[in-house]
């Protein structure tokens, strides 16, 4: 869809740069989720492992002869973003390929009805994994599994029998290749994906074969749970649970997920597209208000790409610096217009001189020069602002009660929003950080310079520069007051204030110094030059996309039916009724003057009354007395429609009467 | 005792045999041995494993063939009804040549066969008349017989308890099996030990034997490492007792895994360093599920006359809502969560969220996705689009923290 969009609108070339985006947003987000979900594969791998090693000892000795032999289970809680965690899974599945077995089913609940069914989809899915592994050739092997498969264990356990003694009496080249990733009798991997819907019987009933089977089959479970652990205890009794040898995994939240691919995917200068404030906080409202799904925001991320370079005539600029700047040559005439018609535009024109102005507003080669000019300074403008925003941040995660939010995203949307320093918030903080102590005022500073340091910026030597002239005036203040301490013992009252004094007139410096490098760099977008280019504003375009109101939508559509329509005759004023309205609509209108129980007849009345209200009053005399049969049809219908859509129900109260379903007038 | 109701190889014995008793009090390894030991011909079957009638009825069949014959290979028998395993049978031990000795049918966890068909137990039962052949069907059970009688009437089984395991009884049990290296009386000290701080809560022998064998090596330490005797009970007691007290709380209700305690006693750590599975109660929600899901327990647990005492006229504050309801809550939470329709749900979501709600797309998804995770359960299917009805099915506490 995207790809025909940019097409339509803009050159091909610039097509394939949409294009382009969107797989650089796909691939940086699978990498950070891949980044992410590392720590947590590589626990369950050696897990996995673990679990393995005791089954393929097979150790005589006491202690694991007198052990009742537990399934090893994994719960993996991955949080209730439901949403995210096929993405989670599948790449789970892909990791366990790799490392551990190529043996994993995945079972959900949906499939599952019973133990039969269960039994079913785990076989199917068993054997269809064993081609995978060894190709083509063993096809004979498997058909004839398929005709029949008993779905009961000992099938599973022959099944199993048969593939590893095959592994073991492959050719040798081939054994070697197989067993470096695999062990000989890899345990055989089941995922339940979504643990709180299985039903108890099923999953008992499971186990509880397994368990007896545990010797011949090295089974491992794995728990995919989206609330908490206390559901497995709530789920299996304490008979069956004590047949698992559960472990708990925990993957990371979904709000630190979300923070890092917002410090990854936004907060990058590399990254031409950005984001407005709106747009932003429309986005992580979705995201913290209703479904914690990063994938979702990733999504609506992707929409916003797509929305900006289809409805944007000016995003053609919107690349890397370099291309930027050739295509800013070799812009046409139009397009030199659409640049003029940018209201960040009008604004720097009025603040240039008369004579610029007009060479700005009528010369294109003039206007493509200052283009360049302004994208470039839009760019270092973008580094700088991510540098200080950064720092910034340092500073105010470190205050109690976060003035400024916690978060990164809050304050870079404080800072997109207007000028953070004319704020309450920005002053408070401002004090809060006035009355930092020393140990914590050094450690910002060398994050800071740390900050500064790996920044691709080029304004800031000077800055590292004083940051670290600070932070040797701290050192030569620590030293200072241990000298004294180690000579005088007894320190006056008025020498101890100087010292006190000196050590908070460098912090009052260290604050100003801050607070003027905000004050140089942050200034939100919307105030740059050219921002059009690269920001993505329109947060209402998202919002009907992303939070959709069916229920408003459909009310607008019944209640104001020009709105859709766009029939000049529907163009009425709110509130009265207008005939020429379909009927549906002029029988919704009606519905909403009358209380929970409507009665038919009064209705009836009504919706003829408005209809003949047309055809003039020689037509109102003709059938006062009875209605029509047509008006009667059409009533009915609109009723009957109304019915389907939710709106009214046949009431059991009183024969002739509907119930209303919606409550409130309009 | 079964010895003499079984009777000599050819005589016929009972039909069928019913025995019960508690979990672990032996039933299978008694009949398991027995018939091992003396090398009657049976066939050895769990009912779970086998959930349908036609896996069982197979697999009984399946397991006929071999049991004689080992060398043959077993061919795959279809075998959908009982008439047809009737038939088979019959086939079978004439096959197999076992007309003169009594056939032994055990049936593990016969509780699951009420499930089945309705025939299948009654033919279980009186199945020596219907093939009229020599064969004995065990049937062995957690529940009184009373239970299983279906109420059309069936041939009475001769039942047979197994009583629970006295103390002395495991302790017998638990210290025959002692590991090679340690005498027996060490063993039995240590069982002793176990038992006095187990019997308490646990009597199931299998459970018993395993925190054993997952503790005794603790036990044993003071042992290995010179300080103390195999006689010094005393000193043994003094070091292990905590250790197993500790074993209560994690190990036996499966909070931490036997691996992890394996390896916690290994490195000698705290199990406090190993939160249990318990210690993550804690939810995260989305800002509106939370509300959704208080108002769902609101709805639930208030009666529908007081919605507008508490919803109007506080409107908007959840805190006096919930101290009013105080009074109402002891009687309600017995009663458990009552049904409550959509719309009311919505209508306290809308009073007690501060600002306005759009009733957005996303806000009904949350509630299916509510549904999805148990927190809030659908009452009646009949009609979904009408007027959907809603249980909220978590406790207090759990509203408590997600209210906070």
């Amino acid at each position: 869809m995207w790809q025909s969009c940019g097409l339509v609108f803009f050159p091909i070339k610039h097509g394939l740069n949409v294009c382009s985006h969107l797989d650089l947003s796909e691939m940086f987000t699978g990498q950070i989720q891949e980044d992410l979900n590392k720590q947590l594969f590589d626990n369950l791998v050696s897990f996995l492992r673990r679990s393995h090693s005791e089954f393929q000892e097979k150790t005589t000795e006491w202690t694991c002869r007198m052990k009742s032999k537990e399934i090893p289970t994994a719960a993996l809680v991955l949080g209730v973003n439901v949403t995210d965690h096929d993405l989670t899974f599948r790449s789970l599945s892909e990791v366990l390929q790799n490392n551990i077995t190529p043996y994993i089913a995945f079972l959900e609940a949906k499939d599952c009805p019973g133990v039969k069914k269960l039994m079913q989809k785990l076989m199917g899915q068993l054997m269809n994994c064993y081609v995978d592994v060894d190709s083509s050739e063993d096809e004979d092997y498997v058909q004839v599994s398929h005709n029949r498969i008993r779905c009961s264990m000992t099938s599973l356990i022959n099944w199993y029998e048969s593939v590893t003694k095959k592994t073991d009496s492959e050719t040798p080249s081939k054994k070697r290749t197989s067993s470096s990733r695999h062990w000989q009798s890899p345990p055989v991997v089941v995922v339940f994906k979504d643990m709180e819907s299985f039903s108890t019987k099923v999953l008992q009933d499971f186990i509880v074969i397994s368990s007896q089977h545990i010797h011949e089959l090295p089974l491992v479970l794995i728990f995919g749970i989206a609330t908490s652990p206390m559901i497995i205890h709530s789920l299996l009794p304490h008979s069956v649970s004590s047949l698992l040898c559960i472990e708990l995994f925990q993957s990371l939240s979904c709000k630190d997920h979300l923070s890092t691919i917002i410090d990854k995917l936004l907060l990058r200068a590399s990254f031409p597209f950005k984001l407005g404030e709106k747009v932003l906080q429309v986005l992580i409202n979705i995201f913290l208000y209703h479904d914690f799904s990063v994938q979702n925001f990733v999504k609506g991320f992707q929409l916003c790409i797509v929305e900006h370079f289809c409805s944007q005539p000016v995003s053609v600029l919107c690349c890397q610096l370099v291309d930027a700047k050739k295509r800013a040559d070799s812009l046409s005439h139009d397009q030199c217009e659409n640049i003029r018609k940018l209201p960040s535009f009008r604004r720097y024109v009025e603040s240039q001189v008369s004579e610029k102005q007009i060479a700005l507003l009528t010369e294109d080669t003039y206007l493509k020069e200052t283009t360049q000019k302004l994208l470039e300074d839009l760019h270092v403008y973008h580094e700088n602002y991510l540098s200080v925003l950064r720092c910034l941040h340092v500073f105010t995660s470190f205050l109690p009660k976060y003035p400024l939010g916690k978060q990164i995203r809050e304050l870079h949307c404080a800072c997109l929003e207007n000028q953070v320093w004319e704020t309450e918030e920005y002053e408070s903080s401002l004090q809060l950080a006035r009355m930092l102590n020393k140990s914590d005022l050094v450690t910002m500073l060398q994050q800071c310079v740390e900050i500064f340091v790996s920044s691709s910026g080029k304004e800031f030597d000077n800055t590292v520069e004083k940051l670290k002239e600070f932070l040797t005036q701290f050192q030569k203040l620590e030293g200072g007051c241990k000298t004294d301490l180690y000579h005088l013992q007894k320190l006056k009252e008025s020498r101890r204030y100087k010292k006190l004094t000196k050590f908070e007139m460098l912090r009052f410096d260290v604050v100003d110094y801050i607070d003027s490098l905000v004050r140089n760099y942050l200034v939100p977008a919307n105030h740059k030059t050219l921002h059009e280019i690269a920001y993505f504003n329109t947060a209402s375009v998202l919002r009907e996309h992303l939070n959709a109101a069916p229920r408003i939508a459909l009310h607008t559509a019944l209640n104001n039916p020009y709105r859709y329509l766009k029939n000049q005759e529907l163009k009425s004023d709110e509130g009265s009724i207008s005939n020429k309205a379909p009927d549906i609509c002029i029988v919704y209108k009606l519905h909403l003057e009358c209380g929970r129980l409507i009665n038919l007849v009064d209705w009836l009345e009504a919706f003829s009354t408005v209809v003949m209200a047309a055809e003039g009053p020689n037509a109102d005399a003709a059938s006062s007395d009875q209605v029509d049969d047509i008006i009667h049809a059409r009533f009915i219908r609109a009723v009957s429609e109304l019915e389907l859509l939710g709106f009214i129900k046949p009431s059991k109260q009183k024969t002739d009467h509907v119930a209303r379903l919606t409550w409130g007038g309009c | 005792m079964l010895l003499s109701i079984f009777g000599e190889r050819q005589q016929f014995s009972f039909p069928s045999i019913f025995i019960y008793g508690h979990t672990s009090s032996g039933k299978t390894y008694v009949m398991q041995t027995l018939l091992n030991t003396l090398q009657l011909p049976h066939v050895f079957v769990n009912c779970v494993e086998y959930f349908t009638s036609r896996l069982l009825l197979e697999e009984i069949l399946m397991q006929l063939q071999s049991c004689c014959s080992e060398t043959e290979q077993t061919s795959h028998v279809h075998c959908d009804t009982f008439n047809d395993f009737v038939r088979l049978f019959k086939q079978a031990v004439v096959s197999e040549e076992l007309e003169d000795q009594t056939l032994y049918i055990v049936l593990d966890r016969a509780e699951q066969l009420r499930e089945m068909e309705a025939n299948i137990l009654p033919a279980f039962l009186r199945l020596q008349e219907l093939t009229d052949r020599n064969v004995t069907v065990v049937l062995l059970s957690e529940i009184v017989w009373e239970l299983f009688r279906p109420n059309t009437g069936c041939f009475e089984p001769f039942t047979l308890y197994f009583p629970d395991y006295s103390i002395g009884h495991l302790q017998k049990i638990l210290s025959q099996n002692h590991p090679p290296e340690y005498s027996v009386d060490f063993y039995a000290a240590y069982i002793n030990i176990l038992l006095g701080v187990f019997y308490m809560v646990c009597r199931d022998l299998k459970e018993l034997q395993h925190l054993a064998a997952l503790n005794f090596s603790k036990y044993c330490e003071p042992v290995v490492r010179g300080e103390a005797n195999e006689r010094d009970t005393r000193k043994l007691w003094k070091n292990i007792e905590p250790h197993l007290k500790k074993a209560m709380h994690t190990v036996y209700l499966r909070e931490i895994s036997s691996s992890q305690w394996e390896r916690l006693q290994r490195d000698d750590g705290e199990p406090g360093q190993l939160k249990g599975l318990s210690a993550h109660t804690h939810v995260e929600l989305p800002y509106y599920s939370k509300f959704l899901l208080i108002a769902a327990y609101l709805a639930s647990y208030n009666p529908v006359r007081t919605d507008k005492r508490f919803f109007l006229k506080h409107h908007g504050k959840i805190r006096k809502t919930n101290f009013m309801k105080k009074h109402e809550k002891t009687s309600n939470h017995l009663l458990g969560p009552k049904p409550f329709p959509l719309d009311r749900l919505l209508a306290i979501l809308y009073s007690i969220v501060d600002n306005r709600v759009a009733p957005t797309a996303n806000i009904f998804s949350q509630i299916t996705s509510l549904v999805t995770l148990q927190l809030l359960s659908m009452v009646g299917h009949n009609d979904q689009l009408d007027g959907p009805r809603y249980k909220c099915t978590v406790s207090l506490d759990f509203i408590r923290a997600v209210a906070r």
